[in-house]
């Protein structure tokens, strides 16, 4: 592997000023799954990698009924399955974080690193969008925060700006009567890629009856995560019944922009779409009326 | 320019001072600085699961984990499974069952498991194929590694009981 030098930053503003006096030769190491990987394969060079596992902002894993959840961008997998709030409240996130890797990849891999790696089969990603999740974003001079469906402008590129990192990710509270899911298509079922996938996120009214909204996302079928609002505008205001589920999906599927390559074809991951949104609502359905 | 850096780690119950460069995996640290040859190294990318130790009580890949980060952990290697005399009951199954074969895989199978049933002590045959996912073996087959997982718990379980 390419030599670089080795800093564990102890403060956000260490980790910053390392990012500011260093641009692109700077790179943040979280869990490692992939930055370890594309230095060793020479896909990326770093001339400092800043470890930024011990930061507190980014170790924290907080949730309140009012504030929602904040992760922490260095927060790994395990903990965040691991933990009873959010395996209550946001079970379309304990679907993503127990299918990235194995478990020795779980034990070290992020959610703050999936989305900064950006790919556009990037497990967490769909679901996290229809959580409706902002990225908290920092430099030397300002934090600001950006919604999770804008921080993706290519393959592996996001918005970040030279000298910034991620510091967390905040999802609001779960609405009253609502489900979530998150499904992928692979032709093994753990420690694989995802072919196409689902993230959904539907809210019930009252009687569980009728859909009062829905945010849907859509991985590895176009050159980034892929958000559909108008997926999720064909079940507003309907009942829940097969005809707006069947709406919705085809919505999904025509949103969908897929290329072909070794993991499957164009035309498959089209399909696909249609197939994992389907049964990603119907998940979420069961869920918000109070199924497992 | 050597820009090796001083690490300090506990490593199988003794605290241990190395050099290494900050480019160099845990993996190679353990079996290259510290003469600790049991993890293997499979794939040198986190697909195949023969370099796992346990770091600070959690399951990883040491071909993904710098050297310099563990500083201040705690590891145990396959090394450290191993008892003082004779073996342990996982060691003492995957013999009996002829969970291995070239037995490369080996050493990474058993930390996972002693990794699993740390966790749950008795887990379901589901579990113990579910944990076991990032490992592969090549030559053996996994009906014989997953049966001697579960019937090493038993007995730990039962150890456990007249303890
Ligand atoms: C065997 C194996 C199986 C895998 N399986 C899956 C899978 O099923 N699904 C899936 O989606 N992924 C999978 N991955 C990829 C990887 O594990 C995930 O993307 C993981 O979530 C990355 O998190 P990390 O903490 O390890 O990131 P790191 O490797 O630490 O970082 C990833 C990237 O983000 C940057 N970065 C990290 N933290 C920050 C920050 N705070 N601010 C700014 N930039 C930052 C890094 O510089 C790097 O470019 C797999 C990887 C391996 C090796
Ligand atoms: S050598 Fe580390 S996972 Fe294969
Ligand atoms: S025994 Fe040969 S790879 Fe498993």
């Amino acid at each position: 592997m390419q030599a670089f030098s080795y800093v564990s930053a102890r403060t956000l503003s260490e980790a910053a000023d390392i990012l500011a006096r260093e641009g692109d030769q700077a790179k943040c190491l979280s869990g490692g799954t992939d930055l370890i990987v594309f230095l060793r394969e020479g896909r990326r060079s770093a001339k400092v990698v800043v470890d930024v596992k011990g930061i507190p902002e980014l170790n924290q894993l907080s949730y309140s009924p009012k504030e929602g959840l904040t992760i922490g961008a260095a927060v790994p997998l395990h903990r965040i399955y691991d933990d009873a709030q959010v395996n209550e409240h946001y079970p379309g996130l304990i679907d993503a974080a127990t299918l990235i890797g194995g478990i020795a990849i779980q034990g070290r891999a992020t959610l703050g690193g999936n989305v900064c790696t950006a790919s556009p089969a990037g497990d967490s990603i769909p679901i996290l969008i229809a959580y409706e999740t902002t990225c908290i974003v920092a430099s030397r001079s300002v934090t600001k925060a950006i919604p999770l469906e804008k921080f993706f402008v290519g393959p592996g590129r996001t918005a970040l700006q030279p000298g910034e990192l991620l510091v967390a990710l905040k999802l609001p509270p779960p609405t009253p009567n609502s489900g979530a899911a998150y499904l992928r298509f692979t032709p093994r079922n753990e420690m694989d890629i995802a072919v196409a996938s689902a993230g959904v996120v539907v809210v019930l009214d009252e009687d569980k009856m009728r859909f009062v909204g829905a945010r849907i996302a859509l991985g590895a079928v176009a050159p980034t995560p892929l958000f559909v609002p108008e997926a999720g505008a064909a079940l507003a205001g309907q009942p829940v019944s097969d005809e707006a589920i069947e709406a919705a999906a085809q919505a999904a599927q025509a949103a969908a922009r897929p290329i072909t390559d070794m993991r499957g074809s164009a035309e498959q991951r089209k399909h696909l779409s249609y197939v994992m949104t389907k049964r990603a609502l119907l998940k979420a359905i069961e869920r918000a009326r109070g199924g497992a | 320019m050597s820009n090796k850096v001083p690490v300090t780690a506990t490593i199988n119950d003794e605290e241990k001072s190395f050099l290494c460069e900050p480019r160099q995996s845990l993996l190679e640290v353990l079996r290259d600085v510290l003469n600790l040859t049991g993890a293997k190294e499979g794939c040198n990318n986190g697909n195949c699961g023969a370099c796992a130790v346990i770091m600070n009580g959690v399951l990883v890949n040491s071909c993904l984990v710098l050297g310099v980060e563990a500083n201040g952990a705690t590891i145990t290697t396959i090394e450290g499974i191993t008892p003082k005399e004779g073996l342990h009951p996982l060691q003492q199954k995957f013999l009996e069952d002829a969970a291995l074969q070239c037995g490369i895989c080996t050493p990474g199978f058993i930390v996972a498991a002693k990794a699993l049933l740390d966790k749950n002590p008795s887990p379901t045959e589901h579990e113990v194929r579910y944990w076991l996912a990032g490992n592969l073996c090549r030559c053996t087959g996994y009906d014989k590694i997953v049966r001697a997982v579960l019937d090493a718990a038993a007995i730990m379980r039962a150890e456990k009981q007249t303890a």
